[in-house]
């Protein structure tokens, strides 16, 4: 597709995450995925429902494997690995946490999955809490708080985990306007605290405000194809591919 | 007719039909307790240390059985769903037979397995150790664990089925190790499974007849059950059938209102599920483990199905189908499993549009409320009353006034027809509510009634259910022995009647067969009803 040569054109030579010629079947449906997420950016992921997105991160997470075709991340090939094996953290759109463990033994696993935990991992884990403004909040279930203080604990065990590649699968979508803003306010401070390289994250989104405010290049996906990707800007002012203009909603009435 | 006169008519002819259903169930004891003036006498009854030795013993097996097969149940269902391979739907549809299998064959099965002549026996004796003694409640708890552990097991895989999907996700990206698994997720979802499927099967095990009666052993190993119907066809005394009958149904109902405590629907347990991915990693103990634990699970519940099939085919099965006895029971259970299929549809459906009907009225006031209660009550009061505690009441009942035997076609049909009801109504009755959902409105606003709105609304929706429900009831009615125990005779000689008999008198190889035509036939019916399941379900997604 039109797409191809610029996607390739892309290619660095340590992207954080490439999907070279990824094949994947869903029934009668066939995708097929090219795309380098470079590292240290913040790729958006948009398209219709149904195209194939949540698709597209399950075979980088090592969820689905693929028919054919390879993934990378930073340069090694982890086709073959399990998910457990790849430097990755994932957020799903709900269900991030245990539902009858505390918000601290939700954020503790992901540095350990013993009972107990030390002095110097319980400091880290109140520290994550704190990072996403939740001290205090370690005793709490998740029944006990809103959405959005879940999605906050769930981040708190994602930079505690220290993985350089953050998917997520629309992890604030329920959410409203307000808190989406301030939820991506908190990623982006969270993936530059350390001072050093920031975390490269990859995101699935139904807003393309969100990608608008933070993304640095959004990626358009249609009928299980990346149709287009480019700058932020350029890809959702409505002036590129028409395709992604119908479906923001921006082309002009040709019918 | 306008829609008004349309619901009256509905309401009506459901109001009467549950009336039938539960004057039935309960006819013949009310009739004795108030006209007859044979109410027992509580007081001595209670004191009968025979009478405690039963209902101690209904207890303690129910208990036993109950612990077993969910103790079993667990491993085998944490096996199965972490391992990951071909057979895995083949298995949980396995599972499935012993629900199907008429009780008396799985009865034999076991005998033919864990009796004294048995495999196992046989196995045991060339090693020089004892032959394994499986009358009592030895066979009880094997015969009720063979039925009652893949009931569990299915119950507990759908449970792990329905974790959501994240949490194996989760499992998998944060490599937790599966004690951690067990802990976080898959204890959890047992947990919430185990009181329904506890409560489900221990109100089986309480009202358990066939198994009790032929692996049961004298006194000291009879429940209520077929305390009643031995007080009815060996002893006769009456007063003592009618006091246990009575406390048999105190307890079943105290069971039941447990049972729908913990939400577990008493005539669930379908579906095959079996959709979730997993994604953490198989230690090497557990990686044998599993393994061992599925075989050994897997073999328990098919070898007696293996065992009726060698027994089965070993017997001159030729001479038996040409016999014109065998022709007789299996015309004569085709007849009534028909007439009891047609009258518990009928009955069925009707209840179930007074239900629908009541549902869309414009005011819910006290007099609908109560109609409602009658209603639903109608189609579960057969959990409480079971087969042979309705056949008792009118057993007693008739003998005061004509032939009881002769009247035996009459009472087995109806028996078996309430019998199917609750099964029935959970079939037909969501298809009828999404029929009424979808287009009600519409055919409200239309004016349909009548002969209309059946044709038009409801018969294109109800058409598959109600088929996979007559053939449901129809293989329910098959393989009863509950009603035929007490009216069977030499002229009313159903199947699993003659085979009873032919046990009874040691003809084996004559039993072995006639319990593999009738597992055959009943199967071959309760595949229907199954396939039928998976695809609705199919259309469902």
């Amino acid at each position: 597709m039109t797409g191809g040569a610029a996607i390739r054109g892309n290619t660095g030579a340590t992207a954080a995450l490439r999907l070279d010629d990824v094949r994947f079947t869903h029934g009668e449906f066939s995708m097929r995925f090219d795309l380098s997420v470079e590292s240290g950016e913040w790729l958006a992921l948009i398209g219709p429902s149904g195209a194939g997105k949540s698709t597209l991160l399950d075979l980088a997470a090592g969820f689905l494997t693929p028919k054919a075709g390879r993934v990378l991340i930073a340069g090694i090939d982890m086709t073959r690995l399990s998910p457990a094996e790849r430097p990755l953290s994932m957020l799903f759109q709900e269900n991030n946490l245990f539902p009858q463990l505390s918000a601290f033994r939700n954020v503790a696993l992901g540095i350990t999955p013993k009972l107990r935990v030390d002095r110097a991992q319980r400091a880290l884990v109140e520290a994550a809490l704190a990072s996403v403004g939740l001290e205090g909040f370690g005793d709490r279930r998740p029944a006990e708080m809103s959405g959005g203080e879940r999605q906050r604990v769930a981040l708190a065990r994602a930079f505690l985990r220290e993985r350089p590649l953050i998917l997520l699968d629309e992890p604030f979508a329920a959410l409203g306007p307000a808190l989406r803003r301030d939820m991506l306010e908190l990623l982006a401070g969270l993936r530059r605290r350390d001072g050093g390289a920031p975390a490269t994250i990859f995101m699935v989104t139904h807003h393309p405000e969100d990608a608008a405010s933070h993304a640095d290049r959004v990626a358009y996906l249609e009928a299980g194809e990346i149709a287009a990707i480019g700058p932020a800007g350029a890809m959702l002012s409505g002036a590129g591919d028409p395709r992604v203009s119908h479906y923001l909603g921006l082309a002009r009435q040709n019918v | 007719m306008n829609t008004r006169t349309d619901r009256r008519i509905r309401i009506g002819a459901g109001i009467g039909a549950a009336l039938l259903a539960i004057a039935f169930l309960l006819g013949g004891f009310v009739v004795l307790l108030t006209a007859g003036g044979q109410a027992p006498d509580f007081e001595s009854l209670a004191l009968d240390p025979y009478v405690r030795a039963i209902f101690g013993f209904t207890l303690l097996q129910a208990g036993l059985s109950t612990l077993l097969s969910v103790l079993l149940a667990i491993p085998f269902a944490l096996a199965l769903h972490r391992l990951r391979f071909p057979g895995r739907r083949l298995i949980l549809r396995l599972f499935l037979l012993p629900q199907a299998l008429p009780v008396l064959v799985g009865a034999l099965a076991v005998i033919t397995i864990w009796g004294r002549n048995g495999v196992v026996s046989e196995a045991m004796a060339s090693l020089g150790l004892p032959r394994l003694e499986i009358y009592g409640l030895s066979g009880i708890l094997v015969a009720h664990v063979f039925f009652n552990m893949p009931l569990a097991a299915r119950l507990f895989v759908s449970a792990l089925d329905r974790v959501p999907a994240e949490a194996w996700k989760l499992s998998g990206q944060l490599a937790l190790p599966s004690t951690t698994v067990f802990r976080l997720v898959e204890w959890p979802a047992l947990k919430s499974a185990l009181p329904g499927a506890a409560a489900l099967i221990f109100m089986l095990c309480v009202t358990s007849f066939t198994i009790v009666l032929v692996l049961g052993g004298g006194p000291a190993a009879t429940t209520l059950e077929v305390a009643v119907y031995q007080a009815l066809r060996y002893d006769f005394d009456p007063a003592r059938a009618i006091g246990l009958s009575l406390i048999q149904i105190v307890l079943t109902a105290a069971v039941l209102s447990v049972t729908l405590r913990f939400g577990r629907d008493p005539a669930g347990g379908f579906g095959l599920g079996g959709k979730a991915r997993r994604f953490d990693a198989a230690g090497p103990l557990r990686g044998l483990l599993d393994p061992l634990v599925v075989a050994a699970g897997t073999l328990f519940v098919v070898s007696p199905f293996v065992a009726i099939l060698v027994s089965g085919l070993a017997a001159d099965l030729s001479r038996l189908v040409t016999e014109p006895a065998v022709i007789d029971a299996a015309a004569t259970s085709l007849a009534v499993s028909l007439a009891a299929a047609c009258l518990s549809l009928l009955v069925s459906t009707l209840v179930l549009m007074a239900i629908e009907a009541l549902g869309r009225g414009p005011r819910q006031g006290v007099a609908a409320r109560s109609a409602r209660n009658l209603l639903e009550l109608a189609t579960s009061l057969v959990l409480v009353v079971s087969p042979v505690i309705v056949g008792a009441g009118w057993f007693l009942l008739l003998r005061g006034f004509t032939d009881v035997l002769a009247a035996g076609p009459y009472v087995v049909v109806a028996t078996n027809a309430v019998m199917a009801m609750p099964f029935i109504v959970r079939i037909v009755g969501p298809a009828l509510r999404e029929a009424n959902a979808g287009t009600g409105r519409l055919a409200e606003s239309l004016g349909l009634t009548g002969l209309a709105r059946l044709v038009f609304v409801e018969w294109p929706v109800l058409r598959r259910p109600m088929a996979l429900a007559f053939a449901f009831a129809i293989a329910l009615s098959f393989g009863d022995l509950g009603a035929i125990a007490l009216f069977g005779s030499n002229d009313f000689v159903t199947l699993p009647y003659l085979l009873l008999q032919r046990m009874g008198s040691y003809r084996t190889a004559d039993a072995a067969g006639l319990a593999l035509l009738l597992g055959l036939i009943t199967i071959a019916l309760m595949a229907i009803v199954e396939r039928g399941f998976i695809e609705r379900r199919d259309i469902a997604v």
